[in-house]
């Protein structure tokens, strides 16, 4: 029981008739990044607002680090790390004036806890004069993180906070993430962004207020059940409506510029593929059989879930 | 707690917005109404028709013209130019005496002297007739020895306002909007501000209790409506000369409890907006208009609908406009407006009551 960091259970939420969570429930070890994946709409603010003590869920109950958050709520504000989905800082004070007032709110001393967002800070130090507004995207989720982590919380919650930063900066903000993992802080993280799930220790798929699938992302991809092949081609979008018509086929998405066709039998193999598109008189594409991606777990479970 | 005040500070100093109406407004707002936004009679332009030309009604006629108040408009003859000469805006009044004045005098009858004023304007028009009956009464009183009266004579000394100075009447109203404005208004915009970029929920998850966001955003609204407050003072003090006739002390003590009234009133109203826009329309018109028209700052209350008096019964402006008035102008100490006092102090605690209350520790 003392493993368990966060801990919720048949949470449900509507607003008015839109029912934004359905039930759901999951298990957060100590000092792990878990990551809620899910398009918008999914939940996944929700669910954190809930965890954050921020909304009452209508049924079921939650606790973090033991505590409820509902009834516990005063001592939990005082041990969490949040970062809502949208930028939550004063954009008219400067880097050096908003972390200063969340440590002051926080009654915490900044140089005691330096250690924990020296890495981070220590990039946006050279900015620390100008105002919060004017830094970018990536900057001011750095800033957001240091006045999050600048009490030194027990548990991180981050509502989307890769979203709208560019390529570069998201990589260097899980690298950071990793680091404060390995202080033993536990991290939830709500992300959109496939490619960061593999990043996580776990998973929660969640689509429409349920959550499809958690485990490990190995877990999640041992368990896709189908042969993955991939086309590359210059006519993709003949070649997507003719390969949807081949028998033997389970599905046929479009990935980035690649096809991603996956099989819905054992039978089904490159050269049976390759065949009926010659068959078809298509001549130029390249095609490779590949291991899934998260995101292509994801949308299998996404028709599985429409199918029922 | 200190660093949300700091924040807070921090916040005002930056926007070119609150600066203009916390330190502008005064200063714009004392100056319009004491010079621009005048009811004074000066110089307005009076015809007379005297019907006797004997000389008591010549007397009377030069009586009202050194006053200062009045000068002679366009001459007309008889009663029937009158209408002409006001559409035209030649005249504001005409003085009509009706002939044989003298002689009615003399004999112990009431002689009568017409006054019509251009009542489009109804104010001026009030003040004209009564400022020349005033002059009348006066030359009235002269001519007839104590004890034997053959005229009636009302008497209506302008109290506390001897010469009328509009400004006198003004600045206690200005101070009132101006303190309104500034701690209301402020104080719910700036509230509203939080919920709307969304930084209240980051406020809301941290060990803050509602009564400390709430304290840390008033702290510096109480100090600058003061330093406001002081400074409407000053400024009527040195240019229009307002009097300060009564304590110093009690009026600086009335005005906190007003700003305190006021900035509840603000935090109330932050309660249940949750943008900066509704925060704000909620100011103007639960607040500015009110504050403006049923305070008795311009129209005066006795003049209202039942409705409305009623109506001015809950508005907070109303009560401290009576104190400020009765300290400045009457010089009255605590025992004239004790009452007045009490219903503010009650006010105020039952706004903070009602914030407190509403004050969401969640999101919606």
């Amino acid at each position: 029981m003392s493993d368990i960091s966060v801990y919720g259970e048949g949470l449900v939420k509507n607003y008015g008739k839109t029912e934004a969570l359905r039930g759901i429930s999951f298990l957060v070890n100590k000092g792990e990044i878990f990551g809620f994946i899910g398009p918008d709409g999914a939940g996944k603010t929700t669910l954190f607002r809930i965890l954050t003590t921020l909304l009452l869920p209508d049924a079921g109950h939650a606790t973090v680090e033991g505590f409820h958050v509902v009834k516990d709520f005063r001592h939990l504000r005082t041990i969490l790390g949040y970062m809502p989905g949208r930028f939550s800082l004063y954009q008219d004070l400067t880097v050096e004036e908003n972390l200063k007032f969340f440590a002051g709110i926080f009654k915490a001393d900044i140089s005691e806890n330096y250690y924990l967002i020296k890495d981070i800070y220590d990039q946006i130090a050279p900015f620390a004069k100008r105002r919060a507004g004017k830094l970018s995207g990536g900057m001011k989720q750095k800033l957001a993180l240091s006045c999050a982590l600048i009490h030194k919380p027990e548990v991180l919650i981050l509502d989307e906070p890769t979203t709208g930063v560019d390529a570069v900066s998201r990589r260097e903000f899980w690298e950071m993430l990793i680091r404060l993992k390995n202080q033993g802080i536990t991290i939830l993280v709500a992300t959109p962004y496939m490619d960061e799930a593999i990043l996580c220790d776990r998973v929660a798929l969640m689509q429409h207020g349920n959550i499809m699938a958690s485990g490990t992302p190995d877990q999640i991809i041992a368990s896709y059940p189908h042969r993955l092949f991939s086309i590359k081609s210059d006519q993709t979008l003949e070649l997507l409506s003719l390969i949807r018509q081949m028998t033997g086929i389970h599905s046929a998405e479009m990935f980035g510029g690649n096809i991603h066709v996956s099989a819905s039998n054992a039978l089904t193999g490159i050269k049976e593929i390759e065949d009926f598109l010659r068959s078809h008189d298509f001549r130029h594409f390249e095609l490779e059989e590949i291991s899934p991606g998260i995101e292509d777990c994801f949308i299998d479970f996404m028709k599985m879930n429409q199918a029922s | 707690m200190k660093q949300f005040v700091i924040k807070e500070f921090l916040h005002i100093f930056r926007d070119v917005r609150s600066m203009v109406i916390l330190f502008g407004m005064p200063l714009v707002q004392v100056l319009l109404f004491g010079y621009a936004i005048t009811n004074e009679v000066k110089d307005v332009r009076v015809s007379v028709i005297d019907q006797s030309y004997d000389y008591a009604s010549q007397a009377v006629v030069n009586k009202l013209f050194a006053s200062g108040y009045f000068l002679k408009g366009e001459h007309i003859n008889s009663t029937r130019e009158i209408e002409e000469s006001f559409r035209k805006g030649k005249n504001k009044m005409v003085v009509v005496i009706e002939p044989g004045f003298a002689g009615k005098l003399e004999t112990g009858q009431q002689p009568t002297i017409q006054l019509i004023a251009d009542a489009s304007d109804p104010n001026t028009a009030n003040l004209l007739v009564s400022y020349a009956s005033g002059i009348i009464n006066a030359y009235s009183r002269e001519l007839v020895p104590a004890g034997n009266i053959p005229v009636i004579v009302p008497e209506s000394r302008m109290l506390y306002n001897p010469s009328l100075m509009s400004v006198y009447m003004f600045v206690p109203g200005i101070i009132t909007i101006l303190l309104m404005l500034v701690s209301a208004m402020m104080t719910s915009i700036s509230i509203a501000r939080e919920k709307e970029l969304g930084t209240m929920e980051v406020l809301l998850v941290s060990p803050l209790k509602p009564f400390q966001i709430v304290a840390g955003k008033v702290m510096p609204y109480v100090l600058l409506s003061f330093i406001n407050a002081g400074s409407i003072l000053i400024l009527s003090y040195y240019i229009f000369n307002v009097p300060i006739n009564g304590s110093l002390l009690l009026l600086l003590g009335e005005t906190i409890l007003f700003i305190l009234l006021a900035l509840s009133l603000g935090i109330f109203i932050s309660t249940i907006s949750n943008n900066q826009q509704t925060a704000m329309m909620l100011s103007m018109f639960a607040l500015m208009l009110p504050t403006i028209l049923l305070s008795g700052f311009i129209f005066p209350i006795e003049n209202m609908p039942a409705v409305l008096q009623w109506f001015s019964l809950i508005m907070p402006p109303r009560w401290f406009i009576t104190i400020i008035k009765s300290i400045m102008l009457k010089g009255s100490g605590i025992e004239y407006f004790w009452k007045e006092t009490l219903i503010l102090a009650g006010m105020t605690l039952i706004f903070i009551l009602a914030s407190v209350k509403k004050f969401k520790i969640r999101l919606a």
